[in-house]
């Protein structure tokens, strides 16, 4: 299901705003226009009464057939000879009309689908153009109101209590609490990352929507929820000797 | 007398427009050349005949301009890297990497630098939220399914480029050589200091010695400023370059 590109839609909004605007006479000319499909013209002609269906010049022709007909018994032996008497031209001249339209589809074998597509100007550019703006103006007002953090010059003699990496290893460093550190801090992250990069190798489904992959989707949830979790009781949940500790009694051991 | 200024604004640039000069700058078909007018034509010559082109094709697919689809998250991490580069340049005026003078140059951008402390601002919130964009971009793709084929390979490079944006931030975290960033990588080290086999070696060639040191601020300064930026712009390459080849962005669902 295709929708119609837009620049048409707003052509044929032109052209009906301007035909609206200088009333029936300019009927004419809009509809000489827009290019008439080949059985307009008769519908000026005086047959329209008769129905539009018929178009004037075959009406034509059959009376003039019925004419001869009339005229045939006088002439025996005349309806071989007595052909028609002029070409059965139409009322340009023409030789041909359009009898019906063949949609691609059913006789052809139609590989790729247009696709609706639209303009990158201004579509795309715009909303990044705008997306950015927002960021920035994000950060900038953030940035006038938190300051970074500079804490005391760094001494290798004394450790702060706790020492904490950096917000998004925190979640190693929670399993660092957990397991040897060889697993905490090589295998676990190493095989999540081993796995992430195998991802698109390992899933066969051919699927895209999310009800139709629904263990994958559950798998990656967990997966990420995983660090999420770890992440947060590392930075908000663990104090003095990466204790466990609940951030609104004993406060928050956090650096950014 | 309006209209005679207006007369001789537009003359004034026909002639501009009509010089060597300008005619130089702007190749044929740029909308620069002679004026932009709205029609599919000339929106296609604004990506067509600029160096747009090389980012973006002349027309996507109508689902994927919308915001509820993408987020932005992709674009959003790319322009904070951009961000970080511009306000980083900033920072680096100011700034030798070791042990004596880190902490004194940092205090001082931050006292005595005109909008020293809030290029710092940006650049340390801006490389926080970059690692939260790319993380977030990486599952808004997964849950898409935006992997599959023939997105493998494009997907392979976004995870080198989200462990490359994780490397990026954890060697800028040690340049300020305050005890937040000396304590915090010295736990980050210690980690990967228990790699099978050869940990002590990939904790020394990382700590450029035996303990943090100048010598690892120097080190970590140089991967961060120079290094890693440039094998992350290489990558970032060859991911554009793979989302058009490989048919522009997934979907529709």
């Amino acid at each position: 299901m295709t929708e119609v590109p837009e620049h048409l839609l707003r052509r044929a909004k032109e052209a009906r705003e301007r035909m609206e605007g200088s009333g029936e006479s300019a009927e004419a000319p809009a509809a000489a226009d827009s290019g008439p499909p080949p059985a307009e013209p008769t519908a000026a002609e005086p047959t329209a009464g008769e129905g539009e269906k018929i178009p004037a010049h075959l009406l034509d022709r059959s009376r003039s057939a019925e004419e001869q007909a009339a005229m045939a018994p006088a002439a025996p032996g005349g309806p071989v000879a007595a052909a028609p008497p002029s070409l059965p031209t139409g009322p340009g001249g023409h030789t041909q009309r359009l009898l019906t339209v063949v949609k691609s589809g059913s006789i052809q074998d139609v590989k790729a689908m247009p696709q609706d597509r639209v303009h990158v100007w201004p579509h795309l550019l715009l909303g990044e153009f705008v997306a950015s703006l927002f960021i920035t103006a994000f950060l900038l007002i953030f940035s006038v109101f938190v300051n970074a953090p500079l804490l005391e010059l760094a001494n290798v003699n004394e450790t702060p209590n706790p020492s904490k990496a950096p917000w998004y290893f925190l979640g190693l460093q929670e399993l660092l609490t957990m397991f040897h550190p060889m697993v905490a801090g090589v295998t676990i992250p190493g095989i999540a990352l081993f796995l992430l990069i195998l991802a698109p190798y390992i899933d066969r489904n051919k699927e895209n929507a999310p009800e139709k992959r629904k263990f994958a989707v559950s798998l990656m949830t967990v997966h990420l929820m995983f660090w999420a979790v770890l992440v947060m009781i590392g930075s908000f949940f663990r104090g003095p000797g990466f204790n466990f500790i609940f951030p609104w009694q004993d406060g928050l051991f956090f650096d950014f | 007398m309006g209209t005679q200024l207006g007369g001789k604004a537009s003359d004034l640039m026909g002639q501009v427009q009509g010089s060597q000069a300008w005619t130089s700058i702007f190749r044929p078909g740029s909308i620069f050349r002679k004026g932009y007018t709205d029609s599919p034509r000339n929106r296609s010559y604004v990506i067509m005949n600029s160096v747009l082109y090389h980012l973006h094709p002349v027309k996507v697919k109508r689902h994927g301009v919308r915001v509820s689809y993408t987020l932005c998250l992709g674009g959003l991490s790319f322009f904070l890297f951009i961000l970080l580069t511009v306000t980083g340049i900033f920072l680096m005026f100011f700034y030798r990497p070791t042990a004596a003078q880190a902490w004194d140059d940092i205090y001082i951008l931050q006292t005595e630098v005109a909008f020293g402390l809030l290029v710092r601002n940006i650049h340390r919130w801006g490389a926080h939220l970059m690692v939260l964009t790319v993380f977030l971009h990486m599952a808004r793709v997964f849950y898409h399914g935006a992997y599959k084929p023939p997105r493998e390979f494009n997907w392979v490079i976004g995870v080198i480029l989200l462990t490359l944006t994780l490397l990026l931030s954890f060697t800028g975290y040690l340049l300020p050589w305050d005890q937040l960033a000396l304590w915090a990588v010295t736990v980050g080290t210690n980690m990967m200091g228990f790699t099978p086999v050869f940990g002590d070696q990939v904790r020394f060639v990382l700590l450029s010695g035996v303990e943090i040191g100048t010598d690892t601020l120097l080190r970590w300064y140089v991967l961060h400023v120079l290094m890693l930026p440039f094998v992350l712009i290489i990558f970032l390459a060859v991911h554009f370059w793979r989302v058009r080849k490989d048919g522009g962005i997934s979907g529709p669902l």
